[in-house]
């Protein structure tokens, strides 16, 4: 045999090298996700200062961006006026709403991506109704049928690709990305009818969901603060919670133990989409009282990242909305100010969730550097 | 010459975490030498062999071949020193052919398949291999799929052999050839080291036998010098009883009789073909073949999973008498019409249980849906779960550790326990002892021996024929899905039972030709 050692190259130990890790105590863990989330904020900065610095140097300046931020989401919160606190929690509600919606569906390892077009399609049945039925019957009889033909609506256009996955075993990401297609042209469709000229529904008067204390977001708060409870008590506690655990993790396991796979998704699926059917009522007759095309502007899809970083934990999700609707709404207003263009806080959103997903590698895995650096005699 | 050592490894440490798999591990392999690698499951043998072909990277220690200092980051690394691991599992195209799989990702610049096929069937005559070079790996049986692989190793001049568990998936006439070549490359100066789970096997073939035990290396004997019973106690590090204890059957019911059934797959294969056969109230049944003749889907079939073509399962019921028929009917059914059947499936993790979920969860698989109420019920699950890692030895930092994390012993001590936790009449097994170690798999042995003594009908199906023949009453082998023969376990030979398992294929080239 030909001997071929003298090709070698790797004469060294290699620099660095990866190991899996099992064991990272909780706290540690943790410490690591800060410092991610401390890099991204540093970048953040970086990335505001420099844009600032070309378009209002007067804005250059970490304190003034902080301030900023602080005031596109809490507004004049030391004067008494609560209202930016509370539109803010409102849009927290309406992100949380779809995450949890979209959750026993990953839980399933059914890439449910049409929580946009679910949401759309709930709001949707909402306006409908809003606008047929409005005036021609009492309130108190209009917002019980607007709930039941958004949840409907919503389970509908969950369901629909549940069929195909569970008969016919489709692709259910490009399926679900479908349907929020045509769940949008439905609604330019119907927009188009009847908000005549304009193109816009005015904001309708019957068929609003009462206000709670006079406020006009408390209600959709509250309701969001319940599902999330009851959704993790669904997923951990209950039966169902378990086939849909037991599904995503082996459909073969599944089989043996008797689950009905088919049953299984199609019932998760119409929960997953009636959700955001609900998120979409609660936008659309909680505060729009109106919808367009980008009502749901783009949520039904953070609320994926949203899903994941929480680690398909209701309690968990909570605090990442809450966090990345802080970065946006206050970059969105570090963008105005300084007269950068809307797209600046997807940006930094953007580089955030990187940070924060990729900090999960080191949570996993350990890097190991080359012990010593001596040469291996060849 | 022969003294020349081939590779040595001193004091390799290699650390998972906090789980230390391998610690100041030293090995000596010299030329033409057989080394058999010896320990219980966990003990860290195939890590160890991959942080010589190059998948892992030591923590510590060093490694030298032919006396030099080598650091080895890759599998590439590997090759240039002459090193070629076989795996457990096979890794090659299936659409290609033999001599395609071999040249595969080889970069000498030429292409020459022609050429290339000359020097396989150079090799072959060399070491007396039996291939058609041109035989697509899909048409392939398992050895030949096997012999591929080491080919593969060789066309690369690899000096250095390491086959993980080469013989698990082979007939004994298989084994027993394979044997045969290792001499061959051996007397060649060849140095292999082989991963095995079967004493005899490393009594029969090894020069040098290392044994480990949880990461710690405890020795290399001699192997004329040693036998079973000490190789054992230096595994486990006490003394192990070997012999499986056999009582008689005792009664004539029919529990569980299967008539015609013939079952045909999505290809159009037919997988089952008429198969009948009695499993009495407290017997052992055995079934052997070659892997993939009909064992899973027969299994499968009975366990309500398997869609029949035609036949009848009928289980008498000892509770109410009845004879019910189980053909198609789903699991669940099955469950609700009072057969206690339970079923230890071979694919432990992505059947029997699910790796990411607790034991406790896992408890929970076959009673979840009892009771009325929406919400699961814990408590009896988690009893159930602490009973059995208490009764059984499961080795686990508790009752709430993912199942994946356990070792395949303990992983296959949580499902058999949970099977027989719900006091079955009938047990189905299917390779319960794959990648075992000694004390778990006799755990297991003397776990279906209880079973059989209450009246269970159970049903085992296996791969290592000596454990069949003590353990079983009867052994009904199949090939390609058909019955070949039963035999009775008190009376019969491995040779007879190798010769009923590929009795099939004899008749299938005789029609041909």
């Amino acid at each position: 045999m030909a001997d071929v050692k003298n090709n070698i190259k790797s004469k060294r130990e290699p620099l660095i090298h990866i190991a899996k890790r099992d064991d990272m105590v909780w706290w540690k863990a943790w410490i690591i996700r800060g410092i991610a989330i401390l890099t991204s904020i540093i970048i953040m900065m970086a990335i505001a200062l420099v844009l600032a610095n070309v378009s209002r140097p007067e804005y250059a300046s970490v304190s003034v961006i902080v301030e900023t931020m602080y005031r596109g989401v809490l507004g004049r919160i030391e004067e008494g006026s609560f209202v930016m606190l509370w539109k803010y929690l409102q849009e927290v509600a309406i992100l949380l709403c779809l995450a949890l919606a979209l959750t026993p569906a990953f839980k399933m390892k059914f890439w449910n991506c049409g929580a946009e077009g679910q949401a759309l399609i709930g709001g949707f049945g909402a306006v409908v109704c809003m606008i047929e039925l409005g005036g021609k019957v009492p309130d108190a009889l209009l917002i019980p049928i607007i709930i039941v033909v958004s949840i409907l609506c919503g389970a509908i256009w969950g369901f629909i690709p549940a069929i195909f996955k569970a008969f016919f075993n489709t692709n259910e990401t490009l399926f679900t990305l479908m349907m929020n297609y045509i769940a949008t042209k439905i609604i330019a469709y119907y927009v188009y009818i009847e908000g005549g000229g304009s193109h816009v529904i005015a904001p309708q008067k019957h068929g609003n969901l009462p206000n709670l204390l006079n406020n006009d977001y408390l209600l959709n708060i509250v309701i969001v603060a319940l599902l999330t409870v009851v959704m993790f008590v669904y997923l951990k506690y209950s039966k169902h919670g378990y086939e849909i655990n037991v599904v995503g993790e082996s459909q073969n396991t599944a089989r043996y133990i008797g689950i009905n796979v088919k049953k299984v998704i199609i019932r998760t699926m119409c929960i997953s989409g009636a959700l955001c059917g609900v998120g979409g009522m609660l936008l659309v007759a909680g505060t729009d009282h109106t919808i367009r095309t980008d009502s749901i502007g783009g949520q039904g899809f953070t609320a994926i990242m949203i899903s994941w970083l929480g680690q398909f934990n209701p309690f968990i999700m909570v605090i990442m909305t809450g966090l990345v609707k802080f970065l946006e709404m206050g970059m969105g207003k570090v963008a105005d100010n300084c007269h950068l263009n809307s797209s600046f806080a997807d940006i930094v959103v953007g580089i955030v969730l990187l940070c924060v997903v990729g900090c999960e590698f080191f949570v996993r895995y350990s890097v190991k550097f080359r012990r010593n650096k001596k040469e291996v005699k060849a | 010459m022969a003294s020349q050592p081939a590779i040595e490894l001193k004091n390799i440490t290699k650390r998972f975490g906090k789980v230390v798999a391998n610690k100041n591990v030293n090995l000596t392999v010299n030329r033409g030498e057989i080394l058999s690698i010896l320990g219980e499951n966990g003990s860290g043998k195939t890590t160890l062999m991959n942080m010589i072909s190059g998948i892992y990277f030591p923590d510590e220690g060093s490694i030298y071949v032919n006396g030099e200092e080598v650091v080895i980051a890759s599998p590439k690394d590997a090759f240039t020193y002459n090193i070629g691991m076989i795996h457990q599992h096979f890794k090659l195209v299936d659409v290609f052919s033999a001599a395609e799989n071999i040249v595969l990702g080889i970069k000498d610049g030429k292409y020459n398949l022609k050429k290339s096929t000359e020097r396989i069937k150079q090799i072959s005559e060399q070491y007396g291999f039996e291939i058609d070079p041109e035989k697509k790996i899909y048409t392939m049986s398992v050895s030949e799929k096997q012999t591929v692989e080491i080919i593969k190793v060789l066309y690369r001049g690899a000096d250095i052999l390491i086959l993980d568990e080469p013989t698990a998936v082979l007939t004994p006439q298989e084994t027993s050839k394979l044997f045969n070549i290792l001499r061959r490359m051996r007397d060649d100066g060849k140095s292999i080291i082989i991963i095995t789970h079967k004493l005899h096997e490393v009594l029969s073939l090894s020069d040098k036998v290392a044994v480990l035990r949880k990461g710690e290396y405890v020795g290399t004997v001699n192997t004329a010098e040693t036998n079973e019973a000490e190789l054992t106690e230096m595994m486990v590090g006490k003394k192990v009883d070997l012999n499986i204890f056999r009582s008689e059957p005792c009664s004539d019911e029919v529990r569980l009789s299967v008539k015609g059934i013939t079952c045909v797959d999505r290809q159009g294969t037919v997988v089952l073909d008429d198969i009948s056969f009695d499993v009495k109230a407290g017997e052992i049944l055995g079934i052997a073949g070659i892997a993939g003749s009909g064992q899973r889907e027969l299994l499968e079939a009975v366990a309500g999973l398997q869609k029949l073509n035609s036949g009848e399962i009928t289980y008498n019921n000892p509770n109410t008498g009845n004879a019910d028929n189980l053909r198609d009917k789903t699991p669940m059914q099955i469950r609700n019409l009072g057969v206690r059947l339970s079923f230890v499936p071979e694919d432990r993790l992505g059947m029997g249980l699910v790796g990411n979920m607790d034991i406790v969860d896992n408890m929970m698989l076959r009673s979840y849906s009892k009771g009325k109420t929406v919400f699961l019920e814990r408590t009896g699950p988690r009893y159930l779960a602490l009973k059995i890692i208490n009764d059984l030895e499961v080795v686990t930092p508790g009752a709430s550790t993912p199942v994946r994390r356990l070792s395949g012993g303990n992983v296959q001590k949580v499902l058999v326990g949970r099977e027989i936790a719900s006091s079955p009449t009938v047990l189905m097994v299917a390779y319960p002892v794959r990648g075992l170690d000694i004390n778990s798999s006799y755990l297991i042995y003397n776990l279906l021996n209880e079973q059989k003594e209450k009246g269970v009908a159970v049903i085992f199906v296996g791969e290592d024929l000596d454990v069949l023949i003590e353990l079983c009453d009867r052994i009904m082998v199949i090939g390609s899905g058909k019955i070949t023969g039963t035999v009775d376990a008190r009376t019969t030979t491995k040779e007879e039972i190798g010769l009923l398992m590929t009795k099939s294929d004899y008749k299938g080239e005789m029609n041909n030709g």
